[in-house]
This record gives structure tokens, C-alpha cells and sequence, in this order.
């Protein structure tokens, strides 16, 4: 079996080095620092020859599951396959410019996020789009203070966030760094939101309601436009989680359905890779009234020079991150749609609710269904009926190849499995993960001690969480480890 | 499409199974006048050879490429080797999500803790997360850190740390019950103004935020910086927007500070254009629960053996939502394991010669531009690899366009960001200038005399 290779720090020896990089031509005579602030040492620090390195990374890499190496169904994450030409051209020296390099010797660079800008408002039917923002719990971060902002200019800007109950645990957590405090609602017995329930909430302290959409139960906010109307009439705003765009891209724009403002994550919809937790992107679009409010540095392109240009200041929320966000994977998400074209557009939706919905029928038989409006991009099945829980269940896959499906989430579903395969998985693999689940489950009911052990064939067993929090090692040093 | 494995068959076999004749069913709860919209106005799809075609027609637009730059200002410009783009670049590392799944994501996360493990030692503090967004966002985040932790509600900002990182900072604590102020500098020496800072402080000021090398590349005292803040009870959040300077100065842990956060694009990262890049964040033992973004722990499998995990996510918004330390999730791990891979590489020896060289080849212009009347570095004394140019005989930009004419992008004209910056370059120097091309320089200044 695998093992998990030695630290680094241990392998390391005076003398050992892993580069070759020509000499300095100048001599220590010129250093202008005073003595007092000169480092003598780092301590420690690893010493391995190149061979080493490769070894051990190469040992590393083989610990891990990925897309690349087997189905990787964790709900409302869209793992979808990472198209391998998107890594090579956003590798491309010529891209790899400075960021404070004069404009008209990055005009390839400004295209490419002009370019990118038009895509999403199209495709979402928003108006304005930023593309700086680093990931999705950013960009809500970013859609909230132009909300802020937006209210404060029309007087003040209101004190509640209205939030489901089904909502991810970034929606809370954002509307609250802008600084509102949070109201949560709950969801119906469809697992959607009321307008009336919704209309209920509504007075003048709102300033904005945060709908996922499709929420975390995989299901479409079908009220969404009668909701958007009775916020704005109430001055509010409707603000879409747009995290599972990847159910109704090409579909459905959500700015027909009456979002005020929407957050993407590129590293779902538009296929650019987690990278074991980031870098991301989470682009945000906003309706007309909000343009004025977004983030700088914003790109303009003039339409008879065919020119772009960058604006630093405008009346907007100000900077949200450094130069122009994470550049390289906006190229990577402009290559994946230029490879879609407008006959992919939405059969990636298409292929990617068929795929869940067929998971659905497969499993229901098996598993209780807490919520059973249709199912569009993923599916949350609960371990209630089950002598065994969720997360052995979830162990137990591990033995299979398989990524076990996100857990316990959404909160309002006791023991949630949410299972999101995508349209990037065949037939054949989905065949092969239901084949699973009947397996595991049939253990379970037979003999659940093996799910309650598990996984029995990963690199290590189950480890102890809870360890971990008390004793936390949260570095090597050489006498603990040694 | 080549991305879509499902066939016709397959697709006709699942729907038959679902119970729907047409895909047209499944959108159903979807507003039917709204769906399936015209598509004809985008592009058609493009096959791999034509999309390798096109893109590479729009990055030859840039030509940023052709030119001699000296542009820094918190982008790095430094050496890579190989190991780290060939290691990086494999899938298993490219293409999994945050390890939920630890028993099969021990991989990135041993990968994590080796990073965390060599943060701390090179900022010389206790604890270090797995990543922040970047150095921007790492600076605000450092901010509410302190604020959080000392329970006041007033922070002092240097007004040269990076100007970006200080929109940033106002970005973030904008809407929160939090004030900020700013701390000048000293004309002469480009430090942080110890007498205004004594001046400003009070007992409900949290702490004091100051950038080393600050923003126009010289070394501030953080001895003096912190101990200032300890005095007042409060606390010193060093930031670094050039990593590499961590090799070659005192770190941030011996010379008192609290909490040390920054930019380590110079780790193993590409220009890229200014991202993706890597935020990174360490501070004193007692500020771990505060601390936002991802921690990875080392713990015990149910045979006792050696095992990785993500830790202390109560701290988290999964589990505290709107209470939790920072809205973080997904952030920049893939970046923290190429710096990991290129510390590794670097190793102790590379890393330290790699951080003199930058210092060195920067004191070498610094010497050589001395012969000129025109032009005049203007903190001479402990600056790191990045130093004010003043253009004392014509304009800034009359001075930077004849430079390009002759291929060289000289610096970064710092009242490109405030009218109060000074009126100069911000001329950065790394490791890869060679002494022909700073002797290129030298030469094309010195013919503007």
C-alpha cells in the first residue's frame, strides 16, 4: 500500500542542494544594510538534492484523489473535468506580463478579461461584470458591498440580510463582513422559498435577500421572480449565489430572472481546477443601476481604436484585491467557453441534470429522499431510515476509488448526501458508483461494521479529527518529530 | 464535444429511464418564457488546434515581453527551476478539491504542512495558516485579526505600506464598527514616523500595520515598531510584500512582531499578470483560534499512524457562519504548494544566495547611478531590492518614454497611484538582472544627462 513519504526536513543534509542558478558578480563589499538587520540563519530549512524533490512530490501526488484520477461527485463543487489545453495556454510566457507594465504593451492581457467581461454578461444577462474577485466567498464579499454601497447612496444602507436556511456557510459569513446582520429564513416543505414567507420579512431595514439559486437541494428557487419583484418594490435587492450555475448555463440568464447582482466561481461552471483549494475565481455581474459601483481597476475598451484602457478610481467600492485578480485562471475559463461554443452552451447543463436525475432514480429506492421537487444539477439524499451514518457511508466509498459526495451539508437535511456528478462523467462511471452505493449499502444493513471501519484500503485509515484539534501539530519541529 | 462523455444512446437511456421524452422536461420548474434563449449570438465552438491559434494571436498582442523590466512594486519578477512547473503541474495536484476527504488527500495536505512548517520558520513566528487570496487581502486580513484580538477598534495604518493593500484594508473595514488611521513617513528616510506613531497611539488602538521593506524598498525598524506597540498594549502586524526579502533580513519573530503577513508571489509563482498569487499569514502562538483561513494539522489514523488534517474549523464559516473568523473557502492552495516545492528546491543555501543577489545587484545601481546629477536614488541607506529613483532634469514621463524607446521599462512611476506619492520611479532589481543589463541601464540613463 501507498505510505505517506518522510517530511521533507527530515531528508535533509548539509550539503544537499536542489538548484543550480548562475553566481551573484558582485561581491558582499556592496551591501547596504546595517549589520543589526542582516538574517544569519533559517533554521532548519530543508537541504535535498533535485532527485529528492521529484521523489517526494511525485510519492505525495500519488496520495491524492483528483478529476483526473477517478469520479469526484462532491455536491454543489462541480468537479467537473479540467480541460488540459487550458493549462497549457494559460502558460503561455506572453501572458505572464506585470501587472503595472504600460497598457499598450499588455493589450493581449486587457482582451482577454474585456473578452471574458462580455461572455459572462451575456450568458448571465447582467449588465457589468467584475472579474477580480478571488473566489466565490470573495465575490460575495464584493456583491454585498455594492449593495452597500448602492443603498447608502440612495440614503442609507439598511441593516438585514435576508439568508435561507439552506444557504452555504460563505453567504452568512460575507453579508456580515460588509456589515449586516443576518436574518435567516426557512425553506418550505419543497425545500424552497415561500414568497409569502419571504414577503413576511420585508420591511425597511432589508437591504437584501441572498438566494442561491438552484439551492443547495439541487431544486430551481421557482419563485424567484415573484420574490425578486416583492424585494424590489420593498427597495431591496436580489442578490444570486450563482455557485451552480452549471444547472442552467445557457438555459436560463439569471438577470431575466430578476437578480440585482450574481457571483460565478470559475472553478465550477467554467471547468478552471480547484487545485486542491484554489486559486479560484468569483467574477460578479450586476444589473445597470449598480455599474458605477463595482471594484476597480475596471477595463474599457475603445470600440474604433479597438484599444483597452484601465480606469484605477471611480465612485465604487474601491480595491477588493491586487492588480487584476487571479489573471491566469480567467484565461483558463476563456479557453474552456471559446472550446464550447455555441453548440456546447447548454448541453453542458443538459448533460450534467441528466446525469443527476439518473443518480436520483437509481438511488431512491435505496436511500430516503427528504425533498422531492426536481432535481436539476445535484441531488441530497439523508441517512435517516439507515443503521449507519453519513459520513461511514462516505468512508466506506473511499474503498471504491470513489469521492465520497459532500456530507452533513445542506444543514436543514439530517445526515445530507449531496451528490453532484456533473456532465463530464459517463454512463458507465455512474453505473459504477450506483453499483457501489448498493454494495456499501447492502453492508450495511448486513454486516455495518465494515462501513464503520472503513476506509480499510487508503493510504492511511480514518483519522482522528478531533486529535488533531487538541494536540495541534500544526508544524514540523525537529524535536517533536523526530 | 470531446468534454461530454455521455452519448446519444446514453442520453435516450436516461431519459427513458427518468420518465422524460425531451431534455426540455428537466427545466421544467423554470420559467418556460425565459428558457432556452437564443445562443446564436456567441462564437462557435472552436476545435483545440484553432483555440491554440487564436490565443496565441492574442498573447503575442502583449510585448511586454521584448523589453528590459524593472518593474516590482509587490510582482517579483524571479527565477524558477523546473522541478517546480513540472511537479505542480501534475493533475493529482491540480485537480482535486479542499481536502474533506483527508485518508485520500494526504498528499496536498503533507504538502500543506511542510509549507506551514517553513512560513514559520522563515517569518520566524510560531504558526502559519495554508494561504490567503494574496498580499493585499492578507494585509486586511491581518488588520481584523489584530482588531479582533485586542478587542479595540482603532488601527494605525503606515502610509508607505503598498497603496494598494491600503485600498484594500479600507475596503474591507469600511462597513465594520472599526476606524483607521494614517501614520506618515519620514521624508528623509523613508521609515515609518516613529514620533507621529508615539502621537497617535491611545489605549483603544489596537495595533499598528507597517509594510518592511515598506513600499518604496526600505528596510523599517521593527524592533522599535513593536516594541512601541507592546508598550502600549497593542499589537505590530508587519507586512511583506517582497518574500524573498524574508531570507536575507532579520525575521519578522525576532525582532518582536506579532503577526507578519504578505505576498509570497516571489515563491515559485509567474508574474501571471498579478495573480494568481499567494497571500500568506503567521503570527504568535496566541492568535491561532483568531486566525482566518485554512490550518492543517498532523494527527493519528485508528492504527496510530502518522496522518494530515484540516484543523480548528470551528474558526470557520462552515460551522460558525456569520461568526466565523472570515468569509475565506476556497483560497490559494495550489500557489502555497508551488512555494512549497520552490523553498524545497531553493533549499537554505539557494534561497539565502538568491535573497543577497537581489540586494546586491540593487546596491550595485544604487553605486553606479551615484556618477549622475540627473537622477538620484533617494534612500540610499538599507534598502532591500527596490529603491526610489528621483528624475531631477525633465519629466517622469518625458524620462520613462525614452527609456522604452530603447527597450527598457525603467520603473514604476509612483504618482501613478496618489498625487501625494512622490514624484519618482519605484526601480526594482532581481536576481535575474545580470550586470550587463544593469549596465544597460546605467548606460541608457546615463545618455539623458
Amino acid at each position: 500500500m501507498k505510505k505517506l513519504p518522510e517530511l521533507i526536513f527530515a531528508a535533509g543534509k548539509e550539503g544537499k542542494v536542489g538548484y543550480a542558478y548562475s553566481a551573484c558578480e558582485f561581491g558582499d563589499d556592496l551591501i547596504a544594510v546595517d549589520a543589526e538587520h542582516l538574517r544569519q540563519d533559517i533554521e532548519d530549512f530543508p537541504q535535498v538534492s533535485e532527485v529528492e524533490i521529484v521523489r517526494h512530490y511525485t510519492n505525495l501526488s500519488h496520495l491524492n484523489h483528483s478529476v483526473d484520477s477517478g469520479f469526484y461527485p462532491l455536491g454543489s463543487c462541480t468537479m467537473k473535468y479540467n480541460p488540459k489545453i487550458n493549462e497549457k495556454i494559460a502558460a503561455f510566457e506572453e501572458f505572464s506580463a506585470h501587472p503595472y507594465s504600460p497598457h499598450h504593451l499588455v493589450q493581449g492581457n486587457l482582451e482577454v478579461i474585456k473578452d471574458l467581461e462580455e461572455w459572462l454578461c451575456k450568458l448571465t444577462g447582467m449588465p457589468a461584470f467584475t472579474l477580480t474577485p478571488a473566489a466565490g466567498a470573495h465575490g460575495e464579499f464584493v456583491g454585498m458591498q455594492i449593495i452597500r454601497k448602492y443603498l447608502s447612496s440612495k440614503g442609507e444602507p439598511r441593516k438585514i440580510v435576508l439568508i435561507p436556511d439552506s444557504a452555504h456557510g460563505t453567504n452568512p459569513a460575507s453579508a456580515h463582513f460588509a456589515g449586516y446582520e443576518i436574518k435567516e429564513i426557512p425553506s418550505n416543505e419543497e425545500g424552497i422559498l415561500d414568497t409569502a414567507v419571504v414577503k413576511e420579512h420585508l420591511n425597511e431595514d432589508v437591504a437584501a435577500l441572498m438566494m442561491t439559486n438552484p439551492n443547495t437541494l439541487g431544486i430551481f428557487e421557482k419563485n424567484i421572480v415573484e420574490i425578486a419583484a416583492a424585494l424590489h418594490e420593498n427597495g431591496s435587492l436580489l442578490y444570486m449565489d450563482g455557485a451552480n450555475m452549471n444547472a442552467f448555463m445557457g438555459i436560463v440568464r439569471p438577470g431575466d430572472l430578476g437578480a440585482d447582482v450574481l457571483h460565478l466561481n470559475l472553478h465550477k461552471t467554467f471547468a478552471t481546477p480547484h487545485g486542491g483549494g484554489g486559486p479560484g475565481s468569483g467574477p460578479v455581474g450586476v444589473a445597470a443601476h449598480l455599474k458605477e459601483f463595482l471594484p476597480v481597476p475596471l477595463v474599457d475598451e475603445n470600440k474604433d481604436t479597438k484599444q483597452f484602457s484601465v480606469r484605477y478610481f471611480n465612485e465604487g467600492i474601491g480595491r477588493v484585491k491586487n492588480y487584476y485578480g487571479n489573471f491566469l485562471v480567467l484565461v483558463r475559463a476563456l479557453v474552456y467557453l471559446y472550446s464550447l461554443g455555441r453548440e456546447n452552451l447548454d448541453k453542458v447543463a443538459e448533460d450534467a441534470v441528466l446525469n443527476a436525475n439518473y443518480i436520483r432514480k437509481k438511488l431512491e429506492p435505496l436511500l430516503d429522499l427528504p425533498y422531492k421537487s426536481r432535481t436539476l444539477h445535484e441531488v441530497v439524499f439523508s441517512d435517516k431510515n439507515l443503521n449507519v451514518k453519513t459520513l461511514d457511508i462516505a468512508k466506506r466509498l473511499l474503498d471504491f476509488g470513489i469521492h465520497p459526495f459532500t456530507i452533513y451539508f445542506p444543514l436543514i437535511v439530517h445526515g445530507a448526501m449531496m451528490i453532484e456528478p456533473t456532465e463530464t462523467e459517463s454512463k458507465e462511471t455512474l453505473d459504477a458508483f450506483i453499483a457501489a452505493m448498493k454494495q456499501v449499502l447492502q453492508e450495511a444493513a448486513e454486516n455495518p461494521e465494515i462501513l464503520e471501519n472503513a476506509p480499510h484500503h487508503t493510504p492511511v485509515r480514518r483519522l482522528d479529527e478531533v486529535y488533531a484539534a487538541r494536540k495541534l501539530i500544526i508544524k514540523w519541529q525537529k524535536e517533536e518529530n523526530n | 464535444m470531446r468534454y461530454f462523455p455521455l452519448t446519444d444512446t446514453d442520453r435516450e437511456e436516461i431519459r427513458k429511464s427518468i420518465g422524460i421524452k425531451e431534455n426540455k422536461e428537466l427545466f421544467a420548474d423554470l420559467p418556460r418564457e425565459k428558457i432556452y434563449y437564443s445562443l446564436q449570438d456567441f462564437p462557435s465552438a472552436l476545435a483545440e488546434d484553432e483555440i491554440l491559434k487564436k490565443f496565441k494571436e492574442i498573447a503575442k498582442k502583449n510585448r511586454y515581453g521584448e523589453y528590459l523590466s524593472f518593474l516590482g512594486g509587490g510582482a517579483y519578477n524571479h527565477f524558477i527551476p523546473e522541478v517546480v512547473d513540472h511537479l505542480s503541474g501534475k493533475g493529482e495536484f491540480v485537480t482535486p478539491y479542499t481536502p474533506y476527504q483527508p485518508e485520500v488527500s494526504q498528499g496536498s495536505l503533507q504538502a500543506m504542512f511542510e509549507y506551514q512548517t517553513m512560513m514559520t520558520m522563515l517569518t520566524g513566528l510560531d504558526v502559519s495558516n495554508a494561504s490567503l487570496y494574496d498580499g493585499g487581502t492578507a494585509a486586511a486580513e491581518g488588520v481584523l485579526l489584530a482588531l479582533r484580538k485586542a478587542r479595540k477598534k482603532r488601527i494605525l495604518i503606515a502610509a508607505n505600506l503598498h497603496p494598494e493593500y491600503i485600498e484594500i484594508i479600507n475596503t474591507y473595514i469600511r462597513n465594520l464598527d472599526y476606524k483607521a488611521e494614517i501614520i506618515g513617513f519620514d521624508k528623509d528616510k523613508g521609515t515609518v514616523d516613529l514620533n507621529e506613531l508615539e502621537k497617535k497611539f491611545d489605549d483603544k488602538t489596537a495595533g499598528i500595520i507597517f509594510q518592511s521593506p515598506n513600499f518604496f524598498g526600505v528596510v523599517e525598524d521593527s524592533r522599535k515598531i513593536s516594541a512601541f506597540a507592546h508598550q502600549q498594549k497593542a499589537y505590530a502586524v508587519q507586512v511583506i510584500a517582497e518574500a524573498m526579502s524574508m531570507a536575507f533580513l532579520t525575521p519578522a519573530g525576532q525582532n518582536g512582531v506579532d503577526i507578519c503577513v504578505g505576498e509570497a508571489q516571489s515563491f515559485g509563482l509567474p508574474l501571471g499578470f498579478g495573480g494568481p498569487y499567494l497571500g500568506f499569514m503567521a503570527a504568535k502562538k496566541e492568535f491561532i483560534r483568531q486566525m482566518p483561513g485554512r490550518i492543517v494539522g498532523q494527527t493519528v489514523d485508528t492504527k496510530g499512524d502518522r496522518g494530515y488534517v484540516l484543523t480548528l474549523s470551528t474558526r470557520e464559516q462552515h460551522i460558525k457562519r456569520e461568526k466565523a473568523t472570515s468569509n475565506i473557502c476556497t483560497n490559494q492552495a495550489w500557489c502555497a504548494l508551488r512555494a512549497a516545492m520552490y523553498l524545497t528546491a531553493m533549499g537554505k543555501k539557494g534561497l539565502r544566495e538568491i535573497a543577497k543577489t537581489n540586494h546586491l545587484n540593487t546596491a550595485y545601481f544604487v553605486k553606479e547611478s551615484g556618477k549622475f546629477s540627473h537622477v538620484n536614488v533617494k534612500y540610499k541607506k538599507n534598502f532591500y531590492n527596490e529603491i526610489v529613483l528621483e528624475i531631477k532634469n525633465t519629466t517622469l514621463e518625458d524620462f520613462t518614454g525614452k527609456l522604452e524607446a530603447e527597450g527598457i521599462l525603467p520603473g514604476i512611476p509612483l504618482n501613478w497611484f496618489s498625487p501625494d506619492m512622490e514624484d519618482a520611479l519605484l526601480v526594482n532589481f532581481t536576481e535575474k538582472h545580470k550586470k550587463k543589463d544593469i549596465d544597460r541601464l546605467i548606460a541608457a540613463i546615463g545618455e539623458l544627462q
